[in-house]
């Protein structure tokens, strides 16, 4: 039997995880309990359910960052007016996430912890080079979330330590932004592949500033940093856009797994952004 | 907070609501809600489909809320207003609801349905007056291998409008 202890404070987290080492924190569980089942009778490691403790919940803006709780539901940040106005690409990926049950569990620190390539929140969350804000009883650190999740389920975590939130800046203005997901069905699917995409044009249909990245296609989420700056001052013609997708399907480094082939996810990863791109020209 | 030098670490009281009345229980901490409903409780309702959360079939309603009975430990009901499929009757809008999916012939094998009405009641709460897709995507974690999804939107659509005459004569 596996023993569950229920902190009622941030303080009370830090202490248990001090006194028990090897516990694993719980936000939602959607994942977490999943694996556990699977590997049941080998693990009896305690749980640290996190969901009563107050400190991680809620959605705040202090001056220009916009502060998201670790332990926040997906319900809650689709239905949020501060994430609407200041990440609406967050609240639009977010949507894809599950079901609705899914969703009133499933939390962002739970899935940046999960570090899963197919993380549906994760894509925004490079887009908007969000920063990890991690704390333990010795005290608080902040890493860009690129550098946060390191492959696979693998994060920089150490012992103690657990994510109390996450810290964006919405500044850069994107007027154009989206989110896609392609998968076996559109609810409750892991992503075969995702993309998002954030742009702002000058008037005359040339690209001042692009970013973009997809989730299912290399070890973690990808960002083609020289493909944004190359396309930075383009006019998005049709040879622009060929060439953009073309360098995409060079860059992204799929498996094949039982959802798709790698060759399918190559594909689909050059064709998202053309897509994207092409909605530009309107 | 407990501590694992307490015996008590693994064996937690657990203190809420279920259907309305008040329910004090010893439960092993790491028991999942599903196991404490359907054999502990011996409110079978709720069904285990997956034991994944892809199925929905086990569906209740936390403070409202849907969530997976299959994905929450007993001890996360501690202080929560808990609602499954046999409360259902009991609810104002729950008949009405219940009955739509007789009249509609919703129900093939059944299985999925204490899921799908326990999903349908907390989208009929938030919106009185849903579009098909919007029930669609308020049922979208929920399957139903005899997809029997069209007559079970249907169902959900006139359980709205049930709803709604019924509110207005009052």
């Amino acid at each position: 039997m596996r023993a569950v202890l229920t902190p009622g404070s941030l303080d009370e987290v830090f202490d248990l995880l001090e006194r028990h080492p090897d516990a694993m924190p719980v936000a939602g569980g959607t994942d977490l309990l999943v694996r556990l089942r699977s590997q049941a009778g080998q693990d009896d490691r305690p749980l640290i359910p996190l969901a009563d403790v107050k400190e991680l919940h809620g959605i705040s803006k202090d001056g220009t960052t916009l502060a998201i709780g670790a332990v926040t539901s997906f319900s809650r940040i689709i239905a949020d007016p501060l994430i609407a106005e200041h990440a609406p690409l967050l609240a639009k990926a977010a949507r894809t996430i599950g079901g609705p049950a899914i969703r009133n569990m499933a939390t962002i620190g739970g899935n940046i912890r999960t570090a899963s390539p197919a993380g549906d929140s994760l894509t925004p969350l490079y887009l908007l080079e969000a920063m990890i804000e991690i704390a333990s009883q010795r005290g608080k650190r902040l890493l860009p979330i690129g550098e946060f999740i390191i492959g696979p389920g693998q994060t920089a975590l150490c012992g103690g330590e657990i994510i109390t939130r996450i810290l964006l800046q919405p500044g850069g203005c994107f007027p154009c932004h989206c989110f896609e997901k392609t998968g076996r069905r559109r609810s409750m699917a892991i992503a075969v592949t995702s993309f998002a995409g954030m742009a702002r044009l000058s008037g005359e249909g040339v690209i001042e500033e692009a970013r973009f990245a997809w989730g299912s296609v290399a070890p973690t989420v990808l960002r083609i940093p020289a493909l944004e700056k190359e396309l930075a001052g383009s006019r998005l013609d049709d040879g622009t856009i060929r060439h953009a997708a073309q360098i995409v399907r060079e860059s992204v480094t799929p498996i094949s797994d039982i959802r798709a082939t790698a060759d399918y996810r190559r594909s689909i990863a050059g064709n998202l952004l053309a897509r994207f791109l092409e909605g530009l020209r309107g | 907070m407990n501590d694992m030098t307490q015996p008590a670490i693994r064996k937690k009281s657990v203190h809420f609501t279920l259907n309305g009345s008040a329910l004090n229980i010893e439960t092993r901490a790491d028991r999942r809600v599903i196991d404490l409903l359907r054999e502990d409780l011996g409110l079978t309702g709720s069904k285990e489909g997956c034991g994944t959360g892809e199925c929905g079939a086990c569906t209740i309603l936390v403070n409202g809320e849907a969530k997976l009975a299959c994905l929450m430990l007993a001890v996360q009901l501690d202080g929560t207003r808990v609602e499954t499929v046999e409360g259902l009757a009991q609810t104002p809008d729950g008949p009405l609801l219940q009955q739509a999916f007789v009249e509609e012939g919703a129900v093939q094998c059944g299985f999925c349905i204490p899921g799908m009405e326990m999903a349908a009641t907390a989208l009929l709460r938030d919106n009185d007056n849903p579009s098909r897709d919007a029930i669609r995507e308020g049922l979208s974690g929920n399957l139903c291998r005899c997809t029997g999804y069209v007559k079970i939107v249907d169902a959900v659509e006139r359980a709205a409008r049930d709803i709604r005459c019924c509110r207005e004569e009052q």
